[in-house]
């Protein structure tokens, strides 16, 4: 298990060896540092906790201040933990840091970011529905979602529609998980990955990488 | 920053000798063909009539005539698939995309044979 936090870069395209064209997100990942080792004796839980890139530290609160002091360190925007399974030590030690040199050429990556916000969106957007016809009669009903339940419908009744019956609301602005993306390759001087495909997120935001959970 | 970091990625895809061609050329494109398991060479001869895009996106036009029909191709300049692109001859254009030539047939399709030192037969 490798992780590191990091912030997309923004997408361009690279050839690969057939000759064709394979769009490609940059991420700039780590160098993290290792903010706090956490225990099951002493957190309940095993964790390595990561921060990534400096901030001042009169705009972090005394606490996240207190804790960089402890791992010898200046404060850090971005700080996540990294989750260990059972019985799995690190040797990491509070202090260290870790760069892209965790992962290898052509290895499986998940990727995690927060995606762009919507907005309230309607359900069209939201969630793919079809809508209505834009002419035939159809007034003022172009984008609604049609009906959510009746008195005696598989999609609800009595009590109102059924829970989770998909509607409109608030879109993005939450975490997403883009799994396995193909790692295309490393630069280890200026810390970037360049991965396969799209990753949620604008240019900029901070993304979390790691190694593919589920291959 | 964001542009220079994508920018050193794409880079490394990006040919270092790049042939010199101009709009008007005549130029012949070599290109990879795959076939199956076996890889050959294709040539397409034609005038080049637009160049479009930068960086890894930079793509060229070319055109040539095919039996009283117009046939445009257009290749990616930086495409590991285009082997290698010869000039052939120059010809005398006003302007940078030479739509017009779409426009036109017979005779009147040929551009007036400018000699310039980059094509390979002057």
């Amino acid at each position: 298990m490798a992780m590191l936090l990091g912030k997309k870069v923004g997408m361009t395209q690279v050839y690969n060896e057939s000759g064709s064209l394979v769009p490609v997100t940059v991420i700039q990942a780590g160098p993290c540092v290792v903010m706090q080792i956490k225990t099951g004796d002493s957190d309940g839980y095993d964790a390595v906790q990561l921060g990534f890139e400096d901030v001042k530290a009169s705009r972090r609160k005394m606490p996240q201040v207190g804790s960089a002091k402890k791992a010898q360190t200046v404060p850090k925007r971005f700080v996540r933990e990294m989750r260990l399974g059972d019985g799995e030590a690190s040797d990491y030690k509070p202090g260290d840091s870790i760069t892209v040199s965790v992962f290898s050429d052509g290895g499986m990556v998940d990727v995690i970011g927060t995606s762009k916000g919507k907005g309230y969106a309607g359900v069209m957007k939201r969630h793919g529905f079809g809508g209505f016809p834009a002419s035939h009669g159809t007034e003022r009903k172009h984008r609604a979602p049609g009906s959510i339940a009746s008195y005696a419908s598989n999609a609800g009744h009595g009590a109102g529609p059924k829970k989770g019956k998909r509607m409109a609301g608030r879109m993005g602005g939450r975490l997403v998980t883009g799994k396995n993306h193909e790692l295309l390759s490393i630069d280890e001087d200026r810390n970037l990955l360049v991965v396969k495909g799209s990753v949620a997120g604008p240019a900029g935001g901070y993304c979390i990488v790691r190694s593919a959970k589920k291959r | 920053m964001k542009t220079e970091i994508l920018d050193a990625v794409e880079s490394k895809n990006l040919k270092e000798n790049m042939p010199h061609f101009e709009i008007g050329d005549v130029v012949d494109v070599h290109c990879r063909i795959q076939e199956g398991d076996k890889t050959r060479t294709q040539i397409f001869n034609g005038t080049v009539i637009a160049r479009s895009g930068r960086g890894i996106n930079e793509t060229f036009t070319v055109r040539r005539i095919v039996g009283q029909e117009g046939v445009e191709r257009i290749f990616p300049l930086h495409s590991p698939n285009v082997l290698d692109i010869k000039a052939v001859r120059s010809g005398r254009t006003r302007r940078a995309k030479l739509y017009y030539l779409r426009e036109r047939t017979g005779k009147s399709v040929r551009l007036a044979q400018r000699h310039s030192d980059h094509t390979v037969k002057n």
